[in-house]
């Protein structure tokens, strides 16, 4: 039997999503179901002067109507915590709801509940809410007067300057060549196709289920109960099937535990599902931003001075930064390194994680003053790159858990012909098409939760098995990859494994955040698989009547579901046999793996990756079209070659929204952003979409996990934007510092 | 959503007498854009009459080298006809780079016409617009307007006509059948689309319960060699920031006659009428485009973040002749063998 780790398994709920058998969290059918509709602020600060809900109480079908006066009070004001902890996990330090202040545009002012979605949308609309609005702040640049140094950013976990090394500014003033860059961001939201949406009921002992469009099932449990007063033990989630998050549904928000409210007040089950307007201030953002390089390197490119500066708007109640400093910091080897982060406080919504979060802007802004040097000193940028590897962690001089950047960097040369590049900009023509190619290194650090995870093993008499941790499958492939990584660990065929993910009642993982799920879910599912097998195999040398009595348990594998000598494989029986010799029904073992605290870890642990672009830029008209993508990644280990690549490549082509088309305005006349809805808010159609390909340098890593299991989810981000927009130089000989990079840019 | 009624009608005599009756209803085609406006409560129809099965589905050749098009006929449908694709093919062009194929499929030519804008502030009613709320301001003048028009502007409203077909169908002289409480009318389509002036909320020069039941394109023997070029942030599911649809012919190595109207820039579909007084019997250069290209922005203004689109529309219409005039240094992708796909593609 060859093992089914790294084969490219079909989706084990594929057949289920393309059929529509597959129930997401607003297609659960309850008896006595109502739906609720949000109400948000229409200003962007101020306070509610006056709510009149007559006309919505008496149109048809509502049920009820809540707002800041009877909505009932949360048993305790929300902490942001970041998810990866696998702890509780609010989205922001507010609620709304509570009181009459209005913090930003969007903010739930009431919540409507009606018999049907289309009854309650309409008695929304009928809710007057009367404001005394005062002034907001709502861009970064109408603050930058007022930004301010953080101690600490992203829920008290990071601090807000990173670790310096050497002299930056001496450095700088004795380099020979120096830069001074910067690079600005818009606002981009997640725009997952589904919404998120939660379904609540309370049963008749008081017990809540959530069904919940979430990546952690165990984090809106935590959160939610911690809100409603309750113990764990009273709030259960369900989350079989999510359609897309990309760091929406990430951390818990407040509309999940309004609709739990709503249904205790309604004594029904409610439904609350987001519009997709509602998407873009419900779930936070990728914040607006501006971030400054300073690079100083001699003559041959070797870098001795790196400073990176962050300003970016957060909202009223928290110091919310995403983490684009950490990836840049340790990308390249170079002595004297300074990095940290000013925030603006704003009438906004605390921003978020969104996919690579931190490393797609922070590697845009280092990756694009990379190209810069390399042409300021004259070497190729992939030579540059070369010049400066980072053979241990150039902040903690550790060594790397493992590595493979270079090999990226030769395979994707070699796949996208970088060799013999002509450097010189714009002088590639292809009709009106200036045509040029472009390098950038991708970086991400490999998290880990900092709580045990667990994972449940059980055998039948039969021989099969269920494995079950309490994930939530997102898109990721995450049910399809952990059955391989049970058969193998089981020594069984992927038709004799079931996983099952999808309730906060399984064992404990921590929300697959972070490129994190991957890792710490196969550590589960395998040390609950292996220990179930041992334990049987244990059994099995005891047991007077198995063939396998008296042998050495170490001696013993299990191949295709029968247990057996390694020296005699004719020597053995199957589990079936031996359980059903016992009369056993079933056997279970719980797998759990206390992760590696980075910290404390002899190893720095990284994920590497080399992106290369060709884009064609129209002469006259400014129009960009991305041609050519090549990504290398080394994510450790390969648990599914195929949806690996399906998640490199979506995290490619969400390189290209970010490098061309994503961009949420804001208006700062009415303080709401004016193009919330998918029409208005564009990514890339399949028409925009290039000749994409993908590969993986597979580097063993002893260090990360137990299977040596990195991730693939954020690391595919990572540098397309930069490797675009250098193509863009090469193409035009135009240095644009800015994302996205559009068509008036280039005129 | 709101409540309202909902009806289906089987000729365009009762279609057009029962809107015509009811102040708060409006015809349903497609509902490519009504559906939307109805969720987004920027329609106030209560009352939506169905006409999907009125005849008037047709796609017809005219004697003459005409094509009538049936109000109902769908973009799709009209866009591979192959009247259309032989007599008009900046009509097939324009109609396959516009929307997504889905829409495509769902959205008729009389609903092309009369679509609403896409100004985002048009399509939210918690903000002030002139065109759904007559005398509360323009948020777009001083707001984001990138994708606003530079022609045809006035400081009532500056949202940008939004149709593609609408602007080759300007440049052909098309025709718009109507029939209303008042009997058969025939409107020129550029007369069809106002300028916003001082009175932005009127979009037609029709009465309430008129319906478009037809538009005929007249003969233009130049239009064989015609072509759309638009110009968006990408390949599908996007309207023009700038948009040429040309047709032209040629005496030796001078123009000959032209057409020329601009999509993506202006309050209306825009009728370049000085760019081909500069363009006709000149000669056939690039420099001639681009004197023609200036005289037609001459008075476009910009508000800020649409500033850019002068230029823009200055460099569209240079492109969109030497396209059609087939210069060799132009491959530009958008026109050979785009009618066999989606419209979609990049090369």
């Amino acid at each position: 039997m060859s093992p089914a780790i790294g084969a490219t398994l079909d989706r084990v709920d594929g057949r289920a999503k393309v059929t529509g058998a597959a129930r997401y969290s607003a297609e659960v059918n309850l008896p006595d179901l109502t739906h609720a509709v949000l109400v948000g602020a229409q200003v962007p600060s101020g306070r509610i002067i006056g709510i009149d809900c007559r006309d919505a109480m008496v149109a048809d079908g509502v049920i009820a109507v809540l707002t800041h006066l009877d909505l009932p009070r949360i048993a305790a004001q929300p902490k942001l915590f970041p998810g990866l902890a696998g702890l509780i996990a609010h989205g922001q330090s507010f609620f709304p709801m509570q009181d009459d202040v209005v913090h930003y545009a969007g903010q739930p002012v009431a919540v409507v509940v009606a018999d049907t979605l289309e009854r309650a949308e309409h008695a929304a609309t009928l809710v007057r809410v009367s404001y005394a609005e005062t002034p907001s702040l709502t861009l970064l640049d109408a603050g930058r007067d007022r930004a301010y140094e953080p101690e600490k950013i992203f829920g008290g976990l990071v601090p807000g300057r990173n670790p310096p090394r050497g002299d930056p500014e001496a450095a700088l003033r004795d380099a020979e060549v120096t830069l001074d860059l910067t690079y600005r961001f818009e606002v981009n939201h997640h725009n997952p196709i589904e919404a998120s949406t939660t379904t609540a009921v309370w049963d008749d002992v008081d017990r809540l289920t959530l069904y919940d469009a979430t990546q952690g099932p165990k984090a809106t449990q935590l959160s939610v109960a911690e809100l409603l007063g309750l113990p764990p033990t009273d709030v259960r989630v369900v989350s079989h099937y999510v359609g897309g998050s990309f760091g929406s549904k990430a951390l818990i928000w407040p509309h999940v535990t309004v609709a739990a409210l709503a249904a205790r007040v309604v004594g029904r089950p409610v439904r609350l599902a987001l519009s997709r307007e509602q998407e873009f201030h419900s779930c936070g953002h990728r914040e607006e931003q501006e971030q400054r390089i300073r690079l100083g390197a001699g003559r041959d490119g070797r870098l001795t001075a790196f400073t990176h500066d962050k300003i970016s708007l957060t909202s009223h109640f928290d110091d919310w930064a995403e983490m684009s400093l950490e990836s840049a910091a340790v990308t390249y080897a170079c002595p004297n390194y300074a990095g940290g982060y000013r925030l603006v406080r704003g009438n906004i919504i605390t921003p978020t994680f969104t996919r690579a979060p931190g490393e797609a802007t922070g590697m845009f802004a280092l990756e694009s003053a990379m190209d810069e040097l390399a042409y300021a000193v004259g070497l190729d940028p992939l030579e540059l790159r070369l010049r400066n590897h980072a053979d241990v962690d150039p902040e903690t001089g550790k060594p790397w858990s493992s590595k493979g950047l270079k090999e990226c960097y030769q395979r994707g040369a070699q796949l996208f012909g970088w060799a013999d590049r002509d450097p010189r900009p714009g002088v590639r023509r292809d009709g009106q098409w200036l045509v040029g190619t472009g390098v950038a290194t991708a970086a991400y650090p490999v998290a880990a939760p900092i709580s045990p995870q667990r994972a449940r093993a059980r055998m039948y008499g039969d021989g099969s098995s269920v494995v079950e941790a309490g994930i939530s499958e997102f898109g990721t492939g995450a049910l399809t990859a952990m059955t391989q990584v049970a058969a193998d660990a089981l020594g069984l065929p992927v038709d004799r494994v079931r996983f099952v993910g999808g309730s906060s009642d399984l064992p404990n993982i921590a929300a697959a955040v972070g490129s994190a799920g991957a890792g710490a879910t196969s550590a589960a599912v395998h040390l609950a698989c292996t220990q179930l097998r041992d334990q049987l195999i244990g059994q099995a040398v005891a047991d007077q009547g198995s063939p396998l009595h008296g042998a050495d348990p170490a001696e013993v594998v299990v191949r295709d579901g029968r247990l057996c000598r390694r020296d005699r494989p004719e020597v053995g029986e199957t589990y079936h046999q031996l359980l059903d010799r016992n009369h056993m029904p079933d056997v279970e073992a719980i797998g759990t793996w206390m992760p590696v605290s980075p910290m404390t870890s002899d190893h720095a642990m990284h994920t590497f990756g080399a992106q290369f672009a060709e884009v064609a830029v129209d002469a006259d008209l400014g129009r960009i079209q991305v041609r050519r993508l090549v990504g290398v990644f080394a994510p450790g280990r390969v648990l599914n070659r195929r949806t690996a690549h399906s998640q490199l490549m979506g995290g490619m082509l969400w390189g290209v929204g970010q490098a061309l088309l994503e961009a949420t305005r804001m208006d700062p006349h009415t303080g709401r952003y004016a193009n919330q809805n998918l029409a208005d808010y564009l990514v890339p159609t399949n028409a925009d979409v290039p000749d994409v390909v993908v590969d993986m340098i597979e580097v063993p890593d002893a260090v990360v996990n137990p299977l040596g299991v990195k991730g693939v989810g954020e690391i595919g981000i990572v540098g397309v934007s930069a490797a675009i927009a250098n193509a863009i130089h090469h193409a035009t000989g135009r240095r644009i510092r800015k994302l996205p990079i559009l068509l008036e840019d280039l005129l | 959503m709101r409540p309202l009624r909902y009806s289906r009608v089987a000729d365009v005599a009762t279609a057009v007498g029962t809107v015509a009756a009811d102040p708060a209803s409006t015809f349903l085609a497609g509902g490519t854009t009504e559906v939307d406006l109805q969720r987004s409560y920027v329609s106030p129809a209560r009352r939506l009459v169905d006409i999907n099965d009125l005849p008037l589905h047709q796609v017809e050749e005219l004697p003459g080298g005409g094509v009538r098009i049936g109000a109902l006929a769908r973009m799709s449908e009209v866009a591979q006809a192959l009247p259309i694709r032989r007599r008009f093919p900046v009509i097939s062009q324009a109609l396959l780079l516009g929307a997504s194929p889905q829409l495509r499929n769902m959205a008729s030519m009389g609903g092309n016409l009369m679509q609403r804008v896409r100004c985002g502030y048009f399509r939210d009613v918690a903000a002030p617009c002139n065109r759904r709320e007559p005398g509360t301001g323009c948020s777009a003048v001083h707001g984001i307007n990138r994708g606003h028009a530079i022609l045809g502007t006035s400081e009532r409203c500056i949202a940008t006509h939004p149709s593609d077909v609408a602007v080759a169908l300007v440049a052909l002289d098309a025709v718009v059948l109507t029939q209303g409480p008042g009997g058969a009318g025939r409107i020129g389509v550029d007369d069809f689309f106002p300028l916003p002036g001082d009175t932005p909320e009127r979009e037609h020069p029709t009465a309430h319960g008129e319906l478009v039941v037809a538009i005929e394109v007249p003969p233009n023997p130049m239009a064989t060699r015609s072509l759309y070029l638009k110009v968006r942030d990408r390949e599908s599911y996007e309207f023009a920031l700038a948009s040429a649809a040309v047709a032209v012919s040629l005496d030796g190595q001078t123009i000959g006659d032209v057409r020329l109207a601009l999509g993506g820039v202006a309050t209306k579909p825009w009728r370049a009428h000085r760019a081909e007084a500069v363009l006709r019997g000149a000669p056939a250069t690039v420099e001639t485009f681009t004197a023609a290209a200036a005289e037609e922005l001459a008075d476009a203004v910009g508000y800020g973040m649409n500033d850019f689109k002068i230029e823009l529309a200055r460099r569209t219409i240079v492109r969109a002749l030497r396209m059609v005039l087939g210069d060799p240094q132009i491959h530009d992708g958008t026109a050979p063998g785009m009618l066999s796909g989606d419209g979609g593609g990049t090369s």
